[in-house]
């Protein structure tokens, strides 16, 4: 990783983006307010993530990107005091409106936490826990398959393959966290959404996850949470730029790095704040 | 500072050991297998503790049927459910309830159950002691799902658990050594009550046939033989003594093992 003086301009060499005006949307989302109790986190956010891509956002810490994130799988909904208005929209059903199955929703968005969580059982039985609960096999062939799959998709089954019975919480960080999100994939969801997935990792962890996020892309809608712009420009196809809860800016990657529509992104990128 | 806290470590565990030891002393002389499967006798014949510890063990198991359950299903409402007015009221009196003398509770049974059944009984025994047990089951309960860490609550919800498999597959399991040196502290402290048994057990001086008479305990034997003007009862109760200790560290160390950290 080259040192990167402003104006920067990042090396585009992972996206391709003749595809990216034909993605369908996945999701859409149209004037979401949030609040936390009286302090209103994310003001009037309108945008659509398109199929199959990677969507990243950024922003200094607080300017509610996470928040944003959270509100996708309606995990907000475990924080008391917590309120949404707007519409989020996802293959066109509105995933707030009264009846919406949370627990479908969740099943079909997956989400990979900050601070890799796994539980404290078995490697197995993490990649396990979702296909058990959501009833997703019925033998035990078949479960056994879909957690080496999830695994192998995680790229991590050649470095567990031979200790599946042991604790999870016994890998490395890196590891811990391809393990969550072989978790999240092993239910199949159709999105992923990352919150700043690598933040905890060394460089080369770090190079293994965004490896595996433009691998995963080709089957998966991902949305990730980054502060770390070098990451969100190797990896995603869409940048979004948040500040003070407010949406600055959506364009793809290369415009957003290369030459932003607005100032204040381009003051962010630039390193003048944040 | 680390040789002040070294000597009263030391103080602390001393008098313990010194506690232990003349127990061991004063009452490994009366020990012997007769003691430990006889019936009691009338003095000058010997005679044992036999009925004394099959029906301790019974109304111990009695008060784990009927307290743990509740113990560790009122911790989880009041950590994971207990936001409200109500939890508050409840975690409130739950700790009230921590600090009621023993006596109180026996006497509360007495008035409530014997009275009405007409006659003391194991259950009436069993459900004294398992009201000693709940408050301290439920706060540790309360305590130790609380130390499981938020993530792996939303780690879980995340995949489309419902709240209440999250608790039961994820949170409790989690915890689930900390509940369970909650459930030992609380059979240890039962086991060792004498009061409440007096109004409710009441004590007997054969083997229990049934739970619905009146039983025989440990505590309540050893209080009975160390008041007694009897030399020969007065080793015997020192020996019982003994017995229940022993009893006490053994539960302790096979619940340990049992729920020793796997994972």
């Amino acid at each position: 990783m080259s040192t990167i003086t402003p104006p920067i301009a990042p090396k585009f060499e992972v996206t391709s983006r003749a595809a990216l005006p034909q993605s369908q949307t996945k999701i859409a989302v149209d004037g979401l307010n949030f609040f936390y109790g009286r302090t209103q986190a994310l003001h009037n956010i309108t945008l659509n993530i398109p199929e199959r891509m990677v969507t990243a956002f950024i922003g200094p810490s607080g300017c509610g990107k996470t928040t944003f994130l959270r509100t996708l799988n309606r995990m907000n909904d475990v924080i008391p005091g917590t309120r949404v208005e707007g519409k989020v929209l996802m293959d066109s059903e509105d995933v707030y409106a009264p009846g919406a199955d949370v627990v479908d929703l969740r099943r079909k968005v997956g989400m990979v936490f900050q601070k890799s969580n796994p539980f404290p059982k078995s490697i197995f039985d993490n990649v396990a826990y979702g296909l058990r609960i959501n009833r997703l096999t019925s033998s035990k062939s078949e479960l056994e398959d879909r957690v080496a799959t999830a695994l192998n998709d995680a790229a991590l089954w050649s470095e567990v393959k031979d200790r599946l019975k042991s604790s999870a919480l016994g890998l490395s960080g890196g590891q811990q966290q391809r393990l969550c999100i072989a978790r999240a994939l092993a239910i199949r969801p159709e999105v992923i959404l990352m919150d700043e997935p690598a933040s905890a990792l060394d460089p080369i962890a770090t190079s293994k996850i965004e490896e595996l996020i433009v691998e995963l892309k080709k089957q998966y809608t991902i949305v990730i949470v980054t502060h770390n712009m070098q990451q969100a420009a190797r990896v995603s196809d869409l940048t979004a730029f948040f500040l003070l809860g407010k949406l600055i800016e959506l364009d793809t990657t290369e415009k957003v790095f290369t030459a932003p529509g607005e100032k204040l992104t381009e003051d962010y990128i630039t390193g003048r704040f944040g | 500072m680390t040789a002040l806290t070294a000597l009263c470590t030391i103080v602390a565990v001393g008098i313990l050991l010194i506690i232990l030891s003349y127990i061991a002393m004063r009452g490994i002389g009366a020990l012997n297998l007769r003691f430990l499967v006889d019936s009691p006798r009338p003095v000058g014949e010997g005679g044992g503790i036999g009925n004394a510890i099959v029906g301790s063990a019974l109304l111990l198991v009695l008060s784990c049927v009927v307290g743990i359950p509740l113990g560790i299903s009122t911790g989880v409402y009041l950590s994971e459910f207990g936001g409200g007015l109500f939890a508050s009221v409840v975690r409130f009196l739950v700790d009230t309830l921590t600090g009621i003398p023993s006596i109180v509770t026996g006497v509360f049974v007495y008035a409530v159950i014997v009275l009405r059944m007409g006659h003391f009984s194991a259950l009436a025994g069993g459900i004294a002691l398992a009201l000693i047990m709940i408050p301290i089951v439920a706060r540790t309960t309360e305590e130790m799902i609380k130390l499981v860490p938020h993530s792996l609550r939303e780690g879980a919800l995340a995949l489309g658990a419902p709240q209440w498999r999250v608790t039961l597959g994820v949170v409790i399991p989690a915890a689930a050594s900390g509940i369970a040196t909650g459930a030992m502290l609380a059979v240890a402290r039962v086991s060792g009550e004498t009061a409440p048994l007096l109004f409710t057990a009441f004590g007997s001086r054969f083997f229990p046939r049934n739970l619905n008479e009146p039983i025989a305990s440990l505590t309540v034997q050893i209080y009975n033989y160390a008041i007694s003007p009897y030399d020969e009862w007065h080793a015997q109760a020192w020996a019982a003594t003994l017995v229940l200790m022993t009893l006490i560290l053994s539960i302790n160390i096979l619940v340990r093992f049992l729920t020793r950290k796997k994972f």
